[in-house]
């Protein structure tokens, strides 16, 4: 067991825990964010997805000791920002969720290419989104979505 | 002594409502239905009828309407469809209404299947007219309570909006009758909207879960949290039935935060336990464990073995599910118009986005259960068998659920059976019980691997004048309380289901099946036979079309019955909207397919080209025509989410196999499901209009889509394609 203070969504908070555990868990069982989710444990299906410093990043292989102060934005945190609150909000325009499980981690995803690419192309959405699985598939309305969020954020 | 007691008193009054006013002054009703499968009790008295805690509408003093579904919702939308279609009989405000998963008991069992669950597609088709009447009847109480205020009679009241209105001006809101009306005799018989007079219904109504759903705060069974609750992990056998010889978990129990490792039985062998504070110390220490295993005396699946065995079954007649016309008819067909096509489908996981998941906290004399369950009532029966309990003293909870597609829907409800088995050991703890991603996809309860074989013999006229088929694949439902019912003359229905029903007019048709024993648990998988049966049947049909240099739609409406309105009506529709087949890029081909199953019939056209060895998806249109569509915008999405679902058969990485009984994948780096880029880029639905019975939608997207795509990739390569996964085009 080890301390650790992380900064998750402008926020410090102090957490006990076995330095090997991945972030994922750390946000899921020590802070009870459960909006960021497992899928896979192995970094294969995006559902864990937040930023580290702005740059998307599978949680569920992090280690907690690997964090240092890098800042930490979950779904939790992200429609404290503009291209996070457009993206939530054309995901809701444009009713993608079906079961939602994967969303938190596709519009993570998404936020973090609508900040990189401001008109993104269908190349562009299948490279920065490729690695989110959706079991639903709900691909179409998620492409959709991101083009809309492009949309309103010019 | 016990008499056997005549059920007609009480299954004639097939349904009644309950009412209850509460302490928040609301309107609660519920429909109660009785259930078929009681009238076999022999008793001295009709057991008490086991009323459920809450109800179907609740009328709030703040406004709000509280609606509950009977259902679990795992994506497919039913907590918002099932509500519209009350909220629209009941004339309530929609912006106002909030709604709920039911716990499970009697009141929520589903209206035809007798047991609360969902599966077959069955949500609105079966609960359509329950929850029409069920709004009807409430709104019929509060116009009651409204006359009786203002004293005039209910025929000179109208409603609209949560709002009552009566003559000379008179209007009162619903939240403001909510507890006189509750005191209402609750109608016998309510006449229905005529769907002209629809507001909801019909209409493009977006989810109530989508917010909740985009900003984290949606919780899922695995997001649970209790106070004092731990979490158990459990390793299993690597070869189905094993059992634990002996264990070492000296290194385990070593682990800050590890609470107690045991054995447990499971459905099938045995396995250990390890119940931990936190799930990362659970997984260590389950990865600590050194495990003996006794796999003596189990078969040791081998995939390459099996198809080898399968294949020569399908060259014998299995049991005999259809035999139709002249059995001699190949013989008169020469041999240079026959063809024969063999196939091959992999076993298939479902791997839902959330890992399984069930809660259960044991009490001595009740318990309660948290599960994202498709099979309520087998679940919470499972739980309570577990525990030594009735049924009805385990509170049972429907968690929402991060997909499910038949998984979830598992009759030996062996999830919550570890959980509570667990539980039960740790008397008065919530234990919260997690597969990992690598229990799932190595777990088993997969859809059965199958092998096909059809002999056409082709008529003068381009039709198939004989069809020999024989079908093998394990049985879903071989020793479960649905064989009665499902297994006809030795043959499992969901094996053959698609071909034995199928719409096109085949006059000497003989179909047969072979169900084998294999140690590997199968399970009904979104669309169940439907996802093999109609890949064959619409691959077949394909190819003969191309022989009669028919164009693939022409060669179907020629070759369908005339009573297949429904499909003929899509494939109409279809015909009109995929105009863009006649303007293809090159290098680009169009692949059709149709298929009618749950009720529901869908056409589907698709523009394919070949990138890196793999098919790419540019467009899928499909016609559905579902009859009444009751929320286009929910049916849009579940067609191209279903298409999509449908895409995982093609994947090069979309099959279960085994090695010295072992799975040889793990997790969703050796078995893949379809990402955004092997996904159809655009998917455009269009529903026939109708005013029949709404239909399901859930799984009838699923069959088309691979059957359209490698049409498709025929027409490029020249190639037919029967052995799925799909390798390398
Ligand atoms: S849980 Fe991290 S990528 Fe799947
Ligand atoms: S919405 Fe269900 S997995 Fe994506």
């Amino acid at each position: 067991m080890a301390t650790y203070q992380l900064n998750v969504n402008g926020q410090t908070k102090k957490v006990d825990a076995d330095p090997s555990t991945p972030l994922l868990w750390v946000l899921r069982e020590e802070l009870k964010m459960t909006g960021t989710k497992y899928g896979c444990g192995i970094s294969a299906c995006g559902a864990c997805t937040v930023h580290l410093n702005g740059v998307a990043t599978r949680s569920c292989i992090v280690p907690v000791s690997l964090i240092g102060n890098q800042k930490i934005t979950t779904i939790e945190g992200v429609g404290a920002d503009p291209v996070g609150r457009a993206v939530q909000n054309a995901w809701v325009e444009k009713d993608v969720v079906q079961c939602g499980y994967c969303q938190s981690g596709q519009i993570m995803s998404a936020v973090a290419l609508l900040k990189a690419t401001t008109k993104p192309t269908d190349t562009n959405i299948e490279e920065s989104m490729g690695g989110n699985l959706c079991r639903c598939a709900t691909y179409v309305r998620i492409r959709e979505a991101i083009k809309r969020a492009a949309e309103q954020l010019t | 002594m016990q008499a056997i007691k005549p059920k007609n008193d009480r299954i004639n009054r097939r349904s009644f409502l309950r009412v209850s006013s509460v302490a928040a002054g609301g309107l609660f009703i519920s429909l109660y239905l009785d259930l078929p499968a009681i009238a076999h009790e022999t008793t001295q008295e009709p057991p008490p009828k086991v009323y459920p805690p809450d109800a179907f509408v609740h009328v709030r003093s703040d406004g709000k309407i509280l609606i509950t579904v009977n259902r679990l919702e795992f994506g497919q939308g039913v907590q918002t469809s099932l509500p519209m279609i009350l909220a629209d009989e009941m004339d309530a405000d929609w912006s106002q209404v909030v709604s709920e998963l039911a716990q499970a008991a009697e009141v929520y069992k589903d209206p035809v299947f007798g047991f609360q669950m969902v599966g077959g597609s069955g949500s609105i088709a079966h609960s359509f007219t329950q929850y029409r009447e069920l709004g009807a009847k409430t709104r019929a109480m509060l116009i009651a309570a409204a006359a009786e205020r203002w004293k005039v009679s209910p025929d000179q009241c109208r409603t609209e909006n949560s709002v009552v209105y009566g003559p000379a001006g008179k209007s009162t809101r619903y939240a403001e009758l909510a507890e006189r009306a509750a005191r209402q005799p609750v109608p016998g018989k309510v006449s229905l909207k005529s769907p002209s007079e629809f507001r909801l219904i019909g209409k493009k109504v977006p989810r109530l879960d989508s917010v909740a759903k985009c900003d984290g705060s949606q919780k899922f069974g695995l997001d649970l949290d209790l106070p004092g609750m731990k979490i158990a992990v459990v390793a299993h056998p690597l070869v189905f039935g094993g059992r634990v010889k002996s264990f070492d978990d000296k290194e385990a129990r070593r682990l800050d935060g590890v609470k107690d490792i045991f054995e447990i039985p499971l459905v099938n062998g045995s396995g250990v336990a390890v119940v931990a504070d936190r799930f990362w110390t659970a997984k260590q220490a389950r990865d600590l464990l050194k495990i003996d295993w006794d796999l003596s005396g189990l078969e040791r699946v081998d995939t390459s073995e099996l198809w080898t065995k399968y294949k020569e079954l399908a060259r014998t007649p299995g049991n005999v599910a259809v035999a139709r016309g002249d059995d001699k008819a190949m013989s008169r067909i020469p041999v240079a118009r026959r063809i024969v096509a063999e196939y091959e489908f992999p076993y298939l996981a479902h791997t839902p986005m959330e890992p399984l998941n069930a809660t259960v906290r044991f009490e001595g004399s009740k318990a309660e259960a948290w599960v994202p369950s498709q099979f309520q009532t087998m679940d919470q029966m499972t739980v309570a068998q577990v525990l030594g309990l009735k049924p009805d003293q385990v509170t049972f909870h429907t968690e929402f659920a991060g997909g499910g597609f038949g998984r979830r829907a598992v009759i030996d409800s062996h999830v919550p059976r570890e959980a509570a088995t667990i539980a039960k050991r740790l008397r008065g703890t919530p234990v919260k019980l997690v597969w990992t991603r690598e229990d799932d996809v190595r777990g088993g309860y997969y859809r059965p691997m199958h092998a096909h074989r059809v002999e056409i013999g082709i008529g003068a006229d381009g039709l198939p004048g004989a069809w020999r088929h024989v079908i093998v694949g394990q049985s879903i439902l071989a020793g479960t309380p649905f064989a009665v019912m499902m297994i006809k003359n030795g043959v499992d229905q969901t094996t053959v289901e698609g071909v034995s029903d199928t719409n096109y007019n085949i006059p000497n048709f003989h179909l047969s099946a072979h169900n084998p024993t294999v140690n590997v648990p199968v399970l009904w998988w979104r669309s169940v036979g439907n996802t093999h049966t109609a890949f064959v049947m619409e691959t077949v049909i394909d190819e003969l079309a191309t022989r009669a240099r028919m164009d693939p739609i022409a060669y179907r409406r020629k070759l369908l019955k005339p009573e297949a309105k429904k499909l003929l009506a899509a494939l109409d529709l279809l015909d009109q909207q995929s105009g863009w087949r006649n303007s293809l890029l090159k290098g680009h081909a169009a692949g059709i397919s149709c298929h009618e199953c749950f009720g529901t019939a869908v056409a589907c056209a698709v523009d394919v080209s070949i990138e890196n060895n793999r098919p790419k998806i540019h467009r899928a249109t499909v016609a559905v025509n579902c009859g009444l569509a009751v929320n286009p915008l929910t049916i849009e999405s579940q067609f191209q989410g279903g298409i999509g679902f449908g895409v995982t058969q093609l994947m090069a990485g979309g099959a279960i196999t085994f090695k010295d009984g072992r799975v040889q994948q793990r997790n969703f780096d050796g078995y893949t499901p379809p990402y955004i880029v092997d996904a159809p880029v655009t998917v455009d639905v269009h529903i026939v209009s109708s005013t029949e019975a709404p239909t399901g939608c859930g799984e009838p997207p699923v069959p088309v889509i691979s059957p359209a795509v490698v049409n498709a990739l025929a027409r490029l390569t020249g190639k037919r394609y029967r052995s799925l996964p799909l390798a390398s085009v």
